[in-house]
């Protein structure tokens, strides 16, 4: 009889562990990885490629630096400013229970900034006094971005407006505020060394922006660990009114992660600029907000508020690189690789939607409830025919 | 406290009912345009004066009127649709493929217009309503799809013309003259003004969808799912069905304003109608749709889409040709808008308690 119970339960056990992984968030992004990982294994093999799609070799680039070259390095650098938009945008969809739409016009202000601030600098500057004009450029544009976002923060804690009404207007706005800074010139930075942030400081062979971003998770993650950001932030979403009632100020968080993330479109804004070293107002990183959001989706975090998981949705931010440079591997063509990802998006919510989730959980608990009943019933027997 | 009001004073109560949030928000936005639209004619002149440029304003907007009105039903119902800008880019680049290159006459073109529309409309309401996804990313997804569909249709513009289609041709040119409104050019003679054909198709649409939402049993629906989902599903309705019609009806307004703007165009191009799912949430805002849900008007979103368009050719008009002024002063023109809404709502919400 023992062992009978023994071998439900240790069958139980290894279901829930199951049932706990496909139940836990970060097992979206990581299967949706796998399934591309997967797939790029299986075309290396039937596409008989030359080069594998995994490949990363060490050679001279054209400046004649050593760097690193291959897919995976591309996936991790241009995935950068995506990551660290993805941070702002679970923060600010947790709290405000909304999206900000108006990252990608933030950015083309953030990097005009830069970009009015360095463009009078003469080439053959000193590297210590091109250093003092950089951090002056970054704070200020980090200024510019975070009291953009005070803005629409403010709009949407104080006024009660829905983010994503809120952001439609520097939405509408930004691209023109930004052609406005600099008087809609075409401006293109000479100086070598600018180009360091997007592209790679000579000597090391890891792209600049891995580090940039590295060093923002690592903050965030820091500040997430050490103060009740995570805590406030979630219980806003869940309900703005009691958590005013427990003594938390709604309107400040609101305000705070929009900043949060104006500061991290200031950095990407950075970036973005930096990889050029020049700017094309209309152009410059254009759809990221759908992007940004999508990560945030991928990452299985609730659009409408609420908990969040940051590890997941900077994970979303990675497979939506991954998926794009997979497209582009199979020769899809830059402008038709929405169709693609439109298809991946939709397998993808179907696989994350609460709705299967739910049908599923509710399959599994009944048939776990048939087996439980079962085996008692034959336990039941068995006992009854002990006594006997 | 709606008892106690009852009881001490009916009539205070019967008042404030009579201007629900819908009606107070187009109030607004009727002042506004009408303020905006009158310092125009008297500051300005010139343009303004002539009734031409009125229809003319009407003229360039009727496709966005469209895709607005659309857009408000699925806004009254708390939903969002971001993919009807490249849905219009679409049946555009279609109907170009299937008048150019496969002869087609303009009939089948309307019907592969619609065709498209129902066929988004219906996919994502099915999504959106019955597998619950959330609006947003199931018409992101639309929205990447079409977008990747035209290129893959076409990457180049096609334009039809009068040799490629000489029907299509004499539809888009055929012309409505107004009666007694027209002006007087420079040599004295008399030119009536004129609309466009999609202007009358749009006005239809917008007087039908109204009386569809003021009178009819599913158009109140729309309001009771907008406003509170449980309670309305405790009363009764079907609240399912109702996004998915409502997503349906925006599809089909997605594909009828893509005809329309292809009878504007008369060309497809990937790069058309580029944002134009976010003017007409602006138009439905500016016309006091609210985001949330439950309250808005078409007859608003009618407002917001010529009010949007009267301040995109007063700023022309200033001299400011620079194309950023124009986006500066919309996204100003938003902000004050949804600034005063915001206000007015709270001061109303705080009398009441």
């Amino acid at each position: 009889m023992s062992t009978n119970e023994n071998a439900i339960s240790s069958r139980k056990s290894a279901r829930s562990f199951f049932g706990k992984m496909v139940r836990n968030q970060l097992f979206i992004p990581l299967a949706a990885l796998l399934l591309l990982i997967l797939f790029n294994i299986a075309a290396d093999i039937f596409l008989h490629v030359e080069t594998s799609f995994f490949k990363v070799v060490l050679e001279p680039s054209s400046a004649g630096n050593l760097i690193l070259s291959g897919n995976l390095i591309t996936i991790i650098d241009n995935a950068s400013e995506l990551a660290l938009l993805a941070i702002g945008m679970t923060l600010v969809t947790s709290a405000a229970g909304g999206q900000d739409i108006s990252v990608g016009a933030t950015i083309a202000i953030a990097g005009s900034t830069v970009l009015r601030i360095v463009k009078g600098v003469s080439p053959n500057i000193s590297g210590g006094k091109f250093a003092v004009v950089i951090i002056c450029a970054f704070l200020l544009c980090v200024v510019v971005s975070a009291l953009f976002g005070a803005f629409n923060g403010a709009l949407v804690a104080c006024f009660k407006i829905q983010p994503m009404v809120a952001t439609l207007i520097l939405f509408t706005a930004g691209r023109s505020i930004a052609a406005w800074i600099n008087n809609n010139d075409n401006i293109s930075i000479n100086d070598v060394r600018f180009g360091y942030f997007g592209n790679f400081i000579p000597g090391i062979p890891v792209p600049t922006p891995v580090f940039i971003t590295a060093i923002c998770l690592g903050i965030i993650a820091l500040v997430l660990k050490f103060t009740n950001l995570r805590l406030y932030a979630q219980s806003v979403g869940i309900n703005s009114s009691s958590s005013r009632l427990n003594g938390i100020n709604p309107k400040m968080i609101k305000l705070l992660t929009f900043i949060i993330l104006g500061v991290c479109v200031a950095v990407c804004g950075f970036i973005k600029v930096s990889r050029t070293s020049s700017i094309t107002y209309a152009v410059i990183a254009n759809n990221i907000e759908m992007d940004a959001i999508l990560a945030v989706a991928l990452g299985g975090n609730n659009l409408g508020g609420g908990k969040f998981n940051l590890t997941a949705s900077v994970l979303g931010a990675y497979v939506i690189q991954f998926l794009t440079t997979t497209l582009f591997r199979m020769k899809v063509s830059s402008s038709a690789i929405s169709a693609y990802k439109a298809i991946v998006v939709i397998l993808l919510i179907i696989m994350s939607s609460p709705f299967i989730r739910k049908k599923l959980a509710d399959r599994k608990s009944r048939r776990e409830a048939a087996r439980i009943t079962r085996a008692k019933a034959a336990l039941d027997a068995g006992a009854g025919k002990e006594s006997v | 406290m709606s008892v106690n009001t009852n009881v001490l004073g009916g009539n205070k109560l019967r008042r404030r009912a009579s201007l629900s949030d819908t009606n107070l928000l187009l109030i607004i936005t009727v002042i506004v345009f009408v303020v905006m639209y009158a310092s125009a004619v008297r500051f300005l002149g010139k343009g303004f004066t002539k009734p031409q440029m009125f229809f003319n304003i009407l003229n360039e907007n009727a496709s966005l009127l469209v895709l607005s009105c659309g857009m408000t039903l699925v806004m009254i119902t708390g939903g969002i649709d971001i993919s009807v800008g490249q849905v219009t880019s679409l049946v555009c680049m279609s109907c170009a493929v299937h008048l150019v290159n496969h002869n087609g006459n303009v009939f089948t073109s309307m019907l592969i217009a619609l065709g498209i529309g129902l066929a988004f409309g219906a996919v994502q309401g099915f999504l959106v309503a019955y597998l619950e996804f959330q609006p947003f990313i199931v018409t992101l997804a639309g929205l990447f799809f079409a977008k990747g569909l035209t290129t893959i249709i076409s990457s180049d513009r096609i334009s039809v013309t009068k040799d490629n289609s000489p029907s299509f041709a004499a539809l888009s040119k055929f012309e409505v003259t107004i009666p007694f409104l027209g002006s007087v050019n420079k040599k004295g003679i008399y030119i009536p003004a004129y609309v466009e054909i999609g202007v009358i198709v749009a006005l239809v649409i917008v007087i039908l969808l109204f009386c569809f939402l003021r009178w009819t049993k599913l158009g109140r629906n729309f309001y009771a799912v907008g406003g509170n989902n449980q309670s309305a599903n405790m009363l009764g309705i079907n609240v399912k069905r109702t996004k998915f019609i409502a997503h349906i009806l925006c599809g089909l307004c997605a594909g009828i304003g893509g005809y329309l703007f292809f009878l504007h165009a008369s060309s497809g191009s990937p790069l058309h109608a580029q944002g134009a799912e976010m003017n007409a949430i602006a138009s439905s805002i500016i016309g006091g749709t609210l985001l949330s849900g439950g309250v808005g008007n078409i007859v608003g979103t009618l407002f917001g889409v010529l009010s949007l368009a009267t301040i995109k050719n007063v700023v022309a008009s200033l001299g400011l040709e620079d194309a950023w002024w124009t986006n500066i002063t919309v996204g100003a023109m938003l902000c004050i808008f949804l600034l005063v809404q915001s206000l007015v709502l709270a001061g109303r919400h705080n009398k009441k308690k």
